[in-house]
């Protein structure tokens, strides 16, 4: 007996050798000519419910670094200086984020932090970054309703996203609207949006429901699909992670199909969920996006074929994973402007700065957002998407114009008053 | 009267996938009393076993049999859940019978361990992963039978099983640098496991809309029902695992191998586990973290049901499958449209999945006040610890 527990631990003890130096191994081995560094933090969820969507992000990110050290790094003062990522694992957990957020900027000094995904690690970090007056480049469509200082947004405002997609939901596909979220902020709010603007232009709410977070059974939301709308009718999904792939699955084996007269029209399904999931499950149902894989530029072929030599052929690129990449150019963009890496300086030099991302050219507006291109597209066999409709470049708006609370409030970074964030236009 | 027959219809569709994820967990917990936190991650390594023999149809077989995939992947799931379950009872769990807190510690750190393992399993990390066993076993067998007979062999035991661990390492590196072998069979993303054409449609009987998965959980559910009550009632090792729950000590002394019936019994639940992990892959999604998805909603049914009783784990997952249906689906709005204004808003209020949830949470803590053993509390002589 006793020999055996002591063998069984000197395996144990093996195995945790072993795995520790698996993890050890690797390393970067970028050299070159340059006159110094400069930190950046990369903070995502490594580990966790979100490392699914976060790796894409935070490997996109450290593609855009690479890329733009292998052109020489950023030039300050006629110094060219390297770019060196610190990353830091949010772990899918909120307070995480906020902990190592304030460690990247306390203790490794970087200049900017590129991080989150869901909007509840934003909010969590939010007040780290506005204490300390820091900088973070948030790269995820989000739920709108908030404009920091400390905070640059280079994903999808609801404006840009959203509401095209229930403006064309409306033109095109029927007044009545059942609305399926996550048990969150962002779907909650993004509903509240819509319930207004569809209430403005005529169309009509005939169920909302949420599920929370992991849940799998969706039973008792298909009962009331079918009883709010028997003969088809538009369902808006905002659902986010695992719960997608029950969702799709059990409306499919229900009837609840395009086939049968529902259109279906996904926030938060990209190219990378849909493999996920299964594009048989998916197939003729919408999303809208800034940027498609599917999208027939030669910037976007190149970022594609960029990634895939990185990260391996099997994977696909998607609008987070742009966003996050362009991001990154922006911010080196506007350090080059200001002639500094100082956080301060290059807040007031990121406004106006261009870049020619994959999607087309994006623009810094004065309310750290981005003015993108909105895109509407149908999901088809092979799991990319048909773009269906272009509707251009958008520009952003923080404070939406629907809900009666923000009505006419904005926010511009350049004016020189204490409520900039938000003022009554 | 159709309402009647829909809730009827939905109640056992939500019900019966409970009772299967949790039947496995009622074997292990109600007749052994192991409190086994890795049963989600067994569910787990049964979808995975359906996702691979999937793959082998797809990839190999001709496509007229794809539609039979899964009722290969059910018994292969049982094989290969179960015979991880017997693994972990083996090492693990037959070391701590009568300690629940430190079995609770214990399996949820496996549970932990098969998380990362396929997540990041690869050809390099097995191959490794294999010789260092296969290696570790071994040793003994070629080494002379005295250096395992002295007093520092313990030491020579623990010495051999880091050297062989090493060796894995050290393969699985070199392998590693291949790129053949150092890409990961499943990786963190999760995977696709798409129901046959069959199984994605929906047949209308009567009034009532029944998709076709559902119909398949359900039958799924009654014959392992059927089989798993058989087995303990009329089988000579089910009798066996019976004699032990209710008397340990005696049960030994008449000359039942009681460490077989443990190692048999956990054996039975973690193949279910399996059976249950290739159900859930025709509703949900497939990844590491599935098993925690369903973990909280097995230990509440075995706990509503009555520890050691199957018709009390069947009847709480019933229960609530039904009553999570009729609330999170708002239909007693529609039995009874003039219902006051106050009871209407309420109502309302919990008719939203993720309220209902916390309303059949509710009424489970009120019911554990009054009759704290469950709906069927185990008479007689209590199972010993």
């Amino acid at each position: 007996m006793r020999k055996t527990s002591l063998r069984l631990l000197g395996g144990a003890t093996a195995l945790a050798t072993s795995l520790t130096l698996v993890a050890c191994s690797g390393g970067d081995k970028a050299g070159g000519d340059f006159d110094g560094e400069v930190k950046v933090g990369i903070l995502h969820s490594r580990s966790g419910t979100m490392a699914i969507s976060e790796n894409t992000v935070a490997e996109a990110e450290l593609m855009a670094i690479d890329e733009i050290n292998a052109k020489g790094g950023i030039t300050i003062d006629g110094k060219k200086l390297k770019i060196v990522p610190v990353e830091e694992d949010g772990a899918s957990d909120w307070p995480t984020f906020a902990e190592k957020a304030t460690k990247l900027i306390d203790q490794d000094k970087v200049a900017v932090v590129f991080g989150g995904w869901t909007s509840a690690s934003r909010k969590a970090m939010l007040p780290v970054f506005e204490a300390k007056d820091h900088f973070l480049f948030y790269p995820i469509q989000y739920e709108g309703q908030e404009c920091s200082k400390n905070i640059f947004y280079s994903g999808a405002a609801p404006n840009q996203q959203a509401e095209p997609a229930v403006d064309w939901l409306l033109q095109n596909k029927g007044k009545d609207f059942f609305l399926v979220g996550s048990d969150y902020v962002y779907p909650r709010t993004a509903n509240t949006i819509m319930r207004e603007q569809l209430k403005a232009n005529g169309g009509k709410v005939v169920g909302e429901d949420y599920l929370p977070l992991g849940n799998t059974e969706v039973a008792p939301i298909i009962a009331k699909i079918k009883q709010a709308m028997p003969k088809g009718g538009v369902i808006v999904n905002t659902l986010n992670g695992d719960s997608n792939v029950a969702f799709f699955k059990q409306m499919k084996a229900a009837g609840i199909t395009p086939a049968n007269g529902y259109s279906i029209m996904s926030f938060s399904i990209a190219e990378e969920e849909i493999a996920a999931i299964g594009p048989e499950y998916l197939e003729g149902t919408y999303a809208a996006w800034n940027f498609f894989q599917s999208l027939d530029t030669p910037a976007s072929k190149e970022f594609t074929k960029n990634f895939k030599a990185k990260y391996g052929d099997k994977r696909v690129t998607s609008d987070p994973a742009e966003a996050a990449y362009m991001m990154v150019y922006l911010w080196a963009a506007a350090a080059e402007k200001a002639n500094s890496v100082d956080d301060n300086k290059v807040r007031e030099a990121l406004i106006g700065v261009s870049f020619d991302a994959p999607e087309g050219k994006v623009t810094v507006m004065p309310n750290h957002h981005v003015e993108k291109r909105v895109l509407i597209g149908e999901v088809q066999k092979d799991g990319m998407f048909k773009i269906l409709e272009d509707k251009g470049f958008v520009k952003p708006v923080a404070w939406n114009q629907y809900v009666p609370e923000t009505k006419g409030y904005t926010c511009d970074w350049t004016q020189d008053r204490p409520d900039a964030g938000k003022y009554k236009m | 009267m159709d309402l009647l027959y829909d809730t009827l219809f939905n109640g056992l569709a939500i019900g019966s996938v409970l009772v299967l994820a949790a039947l496995g967990l009622a074997v292990v917990f109600g007749l052994m009393g192991v409190i086994n936190m890795a049963h989600g991650e067994l569910m787990m390594l049964g979808a995975y076993t359906t996702f691979v023999v999937q793959n082998i149809f797809k990839a190999v077989l001709p496509e007229a049999l794809f539609p039979i995939y899964i009722l290969v992947a059910l018994p292969l799931a049982f094989v290969v859940s179960g015979l991880a379950g017997l693994l972990l009872e083996k090492t693990v769990i037959r070391r701590l019978y009568g300690r629940p807190l430190e079995t609770l510690l214990a399996t949820w750190g496996v549970s932990l361990i098969l998380q990362q393992f396929v997540r990041s399993v690869s050809s390099a990390f097995a191959i490794g992963l294999v010789v260092a066993v296969v290696a570790g076993i071994l040793v003994p067998r070629f080494t002379p039978k005295v250096w395992w007979q002295q007093r520092w062999t313990p030491l020579l035991g623990t010495g051999s099983w880091i050297v062989t661990g090493l060796v894995g390492v050290v393969i699985a590196s070199v392998l590693g640098e291949q790129r053949v072998f150092d890409q990961p069979w499943f990786s963190a993303r999760n995977i696709d496991v798409t129901a046959p054409v069959w199984l994605r449609g929906s047949i209308d009987v009567g009034v009532v809309n029944m998709p076709a998965a559902r119909l398949f959980i359900i039958a799924l559910t009654v014959v392992a029902l059927l089989l798993v009550n058989w087995f303990l009632q009329k089988s000579v090792w089910g009798m066996r695992i019976r004699a032990v729950t209710q008397n340990r000590t005696m049960s030994d002394c008449l000359g039942i191998p009681t460490e077989k019936v443990d190692a048999l019994t956990f054996l039975i639940g973690s193949g279910l586990a399996g059976v249950a992990g290739v159900a859930v892959t025709l509703l949900g999604s497939v990844g590491p973290n599935l098993g925690g998805n369903y973990i909280v909603d097995c230990f509440m049914v075995v706990v509503l049901g009555g520890v050691g009783k199957l018709a009390g784990t069947v009847l709480a997952a019933l229960g609530i499958g039904i009553l999570s249906y009729v609330v999170g689906s708002g239909s007693l709005l529609l039995v009874w449209p003039a219902m006051p204004e106050g009871l209407n808003a309420v109502i309302t209020f919990f008719a939203t999945t993720s309220m209902a949830k916390v309303l059949v949470f509710a009424l489970i803590v009120v019911f554990l006040q009054i009759r704290p053993a469950g709906l069927f509390p185990q008479k007689g002589r209590m199972v010993e610890a």
